[in-house]
């Protein structure tokens, strides 16, 4: 043990540890969450969903699915910009795995905390959709490039009121640290999500919005634009783009529940057993969410684009604003 | 006193030129291999961002000639060319057909035949309607209405299957009722094959379950706002742009035209039913959809009240000579479709097949109205619209 610790105690073998967690933790979350997805949308429709693959329960069969995606031929279209084509999976993944360095899993369990955690995870958070935006453009196709352009519109639309539900929770805190933000909530005398219960709507419509989900999937839009910005996509980088999704709900359902559900906290249990409980409770109460999400998918049809925007504009921000007025004004006659 | 800067003078004027953005047009393809153009129709649109100039649809791709095979077949032959015209009802395709040719050679159908013929062509319109009702929701991009509607469908298939022995293309009629012999050869007698045994009784539990799913559907698509905000006031058809294009059936319908081929036209005992015709009064999107779930539920009342009242015995087929030869003469039957008026225009010169035979196709004459109703919509609003007329293009291109 002693030489564990010893070895840990060197900064580069811990950032080498981190990363390679980080880098395992991505494509298991991705697995983990596709395959309930697979499973709670059969469920809703009447379905048996994946059953044969693995041998029970059709477990495996995502991983089937990835090897399947390392078997095909992987194809550029003649007219794409290749270097921008190749770029886009990788920054799209990219932003998805820089946003796990922020979120607590526990007391100490956090590969960094960073003091302006909160605004590093909204700004890292929107680089995807950049990615997004180079797949449509350097696609050559013109499906991709509605699907890239309406991708563009969306986040600048719904960065807005993510970043604005969020403030309400940091004039709340007192800090932007997320580790601070889930201890300040440990300390409230009730949870953050009843005073904020408009935020946390606010943001989660945002976030559905973000992560280009049903009622909010117009850059993808099977039924009119074929399959999007990815239309192009095979193979591997069809893959980068899948993991990208599924660990993007992961992630940004994580942030949802640092900010406004106590993120590792629970109620009652001690200091010492959250230390190792809490990545169980993290992720319960983000399965709670990613089970939302699930669900308002296979219930909902999608907006139009024009819809998006007005909710956007004349709802959300709106709201969002009033929110941050009451809080303010809470905070400092209180 | 301020003095403006020139610079400044120039800088503001281009900035207001600047807000009219010039864009780029694009020609957007849409189909023949397209996820919502439900088959090969392909439509070039011209786009600026996510609004349409104009779209021309492009047809032909399923071009299969139906009319001029129709030339070298015999009569009995047709049957099963026909009903791959729209594949989605195939039953109800060949009952206009048949009625035709009977009302050359001036045969009477017997009753029980025309009793199952009523039978499957509503069972036919169930299926029809429920596969709208299933891929509409789709195109909006809500997945989940699907499969609860093509559960029953299949239910109903089954039901038409197990009568005729085809799903899609049952093939059952022949000119003066309904299959005749399962015995063939000179020296078997020819024998009546009757509905299967406790055919009727599954029909009716199968309507029961067709108007259960009915109210599923109904609580998961018309109680959600963002269909309502998709479809309401979307595509909206006019009364006297429908009669200027000849759109038929429940499109005609949901733009408030009460005018249904099964109250008028006498080619099935209709008129000794009980049902309503639906009307729409926008004509847009969602009129459209709620009049096809509305003759669901009318459809299920008439096979309901066919099932008790069809004569529990009697012959199947009028006494028709052993080769069919039909009287010259010309004539046009029409009949209410799924998909709209399906009409026959026969010529005979007395020959064993037709002289020359116009097939008159609800979906051909529906989707003529695409130009002009697509004219200045949203991208989103193309592939709205377009579902909710409802082709196949089978139907189309014949």
């Amino acid at each position: 043990m002693d030489f564990l610790t010893d070895l840990f105690a060197n900064p580069w073998v811990a950032l080498g540890g981190k990363v390679l967690l980080v880098a395992v933790m991505v494509p298991l979350l991705a697995l983990l969450l596709g395959f309930a997805e697979l499973k709670l949308s059969a469920k809703m429709q009447a379905r048996v969903g994946p059953y044969f693959a693995g041998g029970r329960w059709g477990w495996a069969q995502l991983i089937a699915d990835g090897v399947k995606f390392f078997q095909k031929e992987d194809l550029i279209p003649e007219d794409a910009d290749r270097p921008v084509f190749k770029m886009a999976p990788i920054l799209v993944l990219m932003s998805t795995v820089a946003l796990l360095v922020v979120i607590p899993f526990g007391p100490d369990l956090v590969f960094q905390d960073l003091s302006i955690g909160v605004f590093y995870a909204l700004a890292i958070s929107s680089i995807g959709t950049i990615g997004v935006l180079m797949a449509g453009w350097s696609s050559a196709n013109k499906y991709s490039l509605m699907g890239g352009l309406r991708a563009a519109g969306q986040l600048i639309a719904y960065e807005l009121p993510l970043v604005l539900a969020v403030v309400g929770v940091v004039i709340m805190a007192g800090t932007m640290s997320l580790s601070g933000i889930v201890e300040a909530q440990a300390n409230a005398p009730i949870p953050y999500f009843i005073p904020q219960a408009l935020g946390f709507a606010i943001f989660m419509i945002a976030t559905l919005a973000e992560l280009t989900r049903i009622p909010f999937d117009m850059p993808i839009a099977e039924s009119e634009l074929v399959m999007g910005f990815v239309t192009e996509y095979s193979g591997f980088r069809f893959l980068f783009f899948f993991l990208a999704e599924y660990a993007n709900m992961f992630t940004m359902s994580a942030i949802a529940v640092t900010l406004f559900l106590g993120g590792y906290w629970l109620p009652g249990i001690p200091e010492s057993t959250l230390a190792y409980a809490g990545p169980l409770i993290l992720a319960a109460k983000v399965f709670l969410l990613v089970f939302a999400m699930i669900w308002f998918r296979w219930t909902f049809p999608r907006f139009r684009e024009d819809q998006l925007q007005a909710l956007a504009w004349k709802w959300l921000i709106p709201l969002a604003l009033v929110n941050i007025v009451a809080t303010a004004a809470f905070k400092v006659i209180f | 006193m301020t003095t403006i800067d020139a610079d400044a003078v120039r800088h503001l004027a281009e900035a207001q030129v600047s807000v009219e953005l010039q864009t780029e047009e694009m020609t957007l393809n849409i189909g023949p291999q397209h996820p919502s153009t439900h088959g090969v129709l392909r439509l070039v649109a011209r786009v600026d961002g996510e609004r349409a100039f104009d779209v021309t649809p492009v047809i032909g791709y399923m071009h299969r000639g139906y009319e001029k095979l129709s030339e070298v077949r015999t009569y009995p032959q047709i049957t099963a060319l026909i009903n791959r015209i729209d594949w989605v009802s195939g039953y109800a395709n060949e009952i206009p057909f048949v009625v035709a040719a009977e009302k050359l050679m001036e045969l009477e159908v017997p009753e029980r035949a025309q009793y199952i013929r009523l039978i499957l062509t509503e069972m036919a319109r169930i299926s029809s309607h429920l596969m709208f009702l299933a891929a509409y929701p789709l195109e909006l991009g809500a997945g989940t209405p699907l499969f609860f509607s093509l559960r029953e469908r299949e239910r109903v298939l089954d039901l038409i299957e197990s009568v005729t022995g085809g799903r899609f293309h049952p093939n059952f009629n022949r000119i003066g009722g309904v299959k005749p012999a399962y015995g063939s050869g000179s020296t078997t007698r020819k024998q009546s094959q009757d509905l299967p045994a406790g055919f009727l009784a599954e029909a009716s539990d199968a309507m029961a379950r067709v108007d259960a799913v009915c109210d599923q559907i109904e609580d998961l698509v018309t109680g959600n706002e963002i269909i309502l905000a998709r479809t309401k006031g979307v595509g909206i058809i006019p009364r006297e742009v429908v009669a200027a294009y000849g759109v038929s059936g429940p499109i005609m319908r949901a733009s408030g035209v009460e005018f249904d081929l099964r109250k008028t036209e006498n080619y099935l005992p209709y008129d000794r039913f009980d049902f309503e015709i639906p009307v729409g009064q926008n004509g847009d999107c969602w009129d459209r959809w709620w009049v096809r779930f509305q003759e669901v539920r009318q459809a299920v009342r008439i096979v309901q009240q066919a099932v008790d009242d069809i004569p529990p015995s009697g012959p199947l087929q009028a006494k028709v000579p052993k080769v069919i030869k039909v009287p010259a003469g010309e004539t046009y039957v029409r009949a209410e479709n799924p998909k709209g008026e399906m009409g026959y225009y026969l010529v005979s010169d007395g020959g064993q097949g037709p002289y020359r035979l116009k097939i008159r196709s609800a979906s051909f004459s529906n989707i003529s109205i695409l130009p002009w109703i697509l004219e200045g919509v949203l991208v989103p609003d193309i592939i709205a619209i377009m579902g909710s007329l409802d082709f196949v293009l089978g139907d189309v291109d014949r």
